[in-house]
């Protein structure tokens, strides 16, 4: 007992649930523009695709390209290659508000594919009989493609949030704020073992969380 | 009237045109159920999609009762397409919508009716069909019969007066077949609506059509009444596909018979003259003797019909032979 309290000396619990306060923050708010932002990209690059409603190759190949580069580059260089947009977007590039610009960028177009893909698993029939009804391209995606897409975008989103934990506590290198500031500027800069270790078990239990939230809501929307 | 004025389709794969439709002239009327049959990539799934323009003409023109389809702008062809219902193998229903708000969709996006008015039609098509009591399940929880007829229902929705079948049958058993096409014979007489299917079974022809046309390698070989086509058929293809129904190998047969004495013919016998008992007073009055080949009775639609293939031996034949004739009997002497 003794030992263990020694060794989680250096724990501020107000500090850490503050991070975790701040983590959430960065979460919610940055998942929310992924999916205002993502999932009309996505729409749009099932749409221009080959083969489908609105095939056009340039629109397609511009937004792959423009998809492709963000999700290539490596989040940490992004968050610092951001920092004048953010600037310009928020007013700072620090805190809850300075990391949301950045998380959403790189979040979206990795949303958007995997949108993409979710939309391509709804059987070409279904698209061939609602057209047959006479409905037009925004009735088609409204009342066909995403209630079908439904629980593959619902699993799209658990794997976006779950990335994007990850991205918050990268963020936390350029002074975002969250456990995994927390983690770098304690844990390793200072090292503290034990802020590291309560960082990284709150961070485990948060994608557990998420993973099994995600499931469940997969699970009840499921019609098959 | 559906009219085809000269249209063909060729489709452009990996820089080669490949013809699916060679150019057709094609009536359907009114209030027909009209059939066509042809092995996969015989061009009919092409020519049933250029009705409603699923697929576009590469030239030619389509009439529907004297309107231009293949002219249609984008907003003419929706509304054109409101009145063209379409079913489909695999039904082709939406997973995450109950059976009632499949059958609702095509009038919610019509966006005509007010909310209480689709219930009501929602409702009076489920019973239409038979399936009032399944209006809250989901397609997962339907056979595939109850699926066909959610599709039925939904394809009727906003009151067409063309109904497409692509393969509506093949993905069931033949019980279930048996079923659905017995509606569509219904909703065909009650509701005048026209039908034009696609089969590769000539058993869904002789059930439900009145006109069929035979499709091979993307022309049509052959068209006429269903009674007309089955019975007399002209071109291989129909034959192999009247074979495949009856369940005859005509080479096999040919072997079999070779062994038979006597004259062989085929009558077919047509409506009332199918349960006459012409075969026991023609023997006793011209003193022929036959044996009975192959045989078939049945029904084309709601008509019945004989088909019977006869060794003839003694007596006077050709008295015989006058005496089928005079009784309305068609009489094919095959040796």
């Amino acid at each position: 007992m003794e030992l263990l309290l020694t060794f989680f000396a250096n724990i501020d619990w107000a500090d850490i649930w503050e991070a975790t306060g701040d983590t959430l923050l960065m979460l919610g708010g940055s998942l929310l523009f992924t999916v205002i932002l993502g999932l009309p990209l996505g729409v749009l690059l099932f749409l221009c695709s080959p083969r489908q409603l609105l095939e056009h190759k340039a629109t397609y190949s511009a937004l792959a390209f423009v998809v492709n580069v963000v999700r290539s580059l490596p989040f940490i260089i992004l968050l610092i290659v951001l920092i004048p947009t953010t600037v310009f977007l928020t007013g700072t590039s620090l805190g809850v508000a300075g990391a949301i610009p950045p998380l959403v960028i790189g979040a979206a177009p990795f949303f958007a594919r995997l949108v993409e893909t979710a939309l391509r698993e709804v059987d070409r029939g279904i698209i061939e009989a609602t057209q047959a009804m006479g409905a037009t391209t925004r009735q088609i995606v409204f009342n066909a493609l995403l209630p079908e897409a439904r629980t593959g975008i619902l699993a799209a989103i658990t794997v976006t949030t779950i990335t994007l934990v990850g991205y918050t506590a990268m963020a936390g290198v350029v002074g975002a704020g969250g456990l995994g500031d927390l983690a770098i500027r304690y844990g390793y800069q200072r090292f503290q073992n034990d802020v590291m270790l309560v960082t990284v078990v709150l961070l485990v239990v948060l994608v557990q969380v998420l993973q099994t939230v995600g499931d469940k809501l997969v699970a009840h929307f499921s019609r098959k | 009237m559906i009219e085809f004025q000269n249209v063909h389709k060729t489709y452009r794969v990996d820089g080669k045109d490949i013809p699916a439709l060679h150019p057709t002239n094609l009536t359907i009327e009114n209030g027909q159920v009209y059939g066509l049959i042809g092995h996969s990539g015989a061009g009919k799934s092409t020519l049933l999609r250029l009705i409603n323009r699923l697929e576009n003409a590469s030239g030619g023109k389509i009439f529907v009762d004297g309107e231009e389809v293949t002219a249609l702008d984008a907003n003419g062809l929706r509304r054109f397409r409101q009145q063209v219902g379409m079913i489909f193998q695999h039904f082709n229903l939406l997973a995450s919508k109950t059976v009632a708000d499949n059958v609702a969709l095509p009038l919610t996006l019509a966006g005509e009716l007010s909310r209480a008015d689709v219930d009501q039609r929602v409702a009076e098509l489920l019973a239409r069909v038979g399936l009032s009591d399944h209006a809250k399940k989901y397609p997962a929880q339907l056979s595939g019969g109850q699926k066909q007829r959610v599709g039925i229902a939904r394809a009727l929705a906003t009151k067409p007066k063309i109904l497409l079948c692509d393969e509506a049958t093949s993905a069931l058993d033949p019980q279930t077949t048996a079923s659905v096409l017995q509606l569509l014979a219904e909703i065909n007489r009650e509701l005048k609506l026209t039908i034009v299917l696609i089969t590769h079974e000539m058993d869904v022809i002789r059930r439900v059509c009145d006109q069929v046309a035979v499709m091979d390698a993307g022309v049509i070989v052959e068209q006429g009444s269903v009674a007309e086509v089955f019975l007399h058929p002209k071109h291989p293809t129909t034959k192999r596909f009247v074979q495949e129904d009856e369940q005859i190998d005509e080479s096999e047969q040919r072997d079999d018979f070779a062994h038979v004495p006597g004259r062989i013919v085929r009558l077919t016998f047509q409506g009332a003259a199918t349960y006459a008992p012409l075969l026991g007073t023609v023997a006793r009055e011209t003193g022929v003797d036959y044996s009975i080949l192959a045989g078939r009775i049945d029904r084309i639609k709601d008509a019945p019909y004989g088909q019977l293939t006869l060794a003839v031996t003694g007596g006077d034949m050709e008295a015989a032979f006058a005496r089928f004739t005079a009784a309305d009997v068609h009489m094919e002497v095959l040796r």
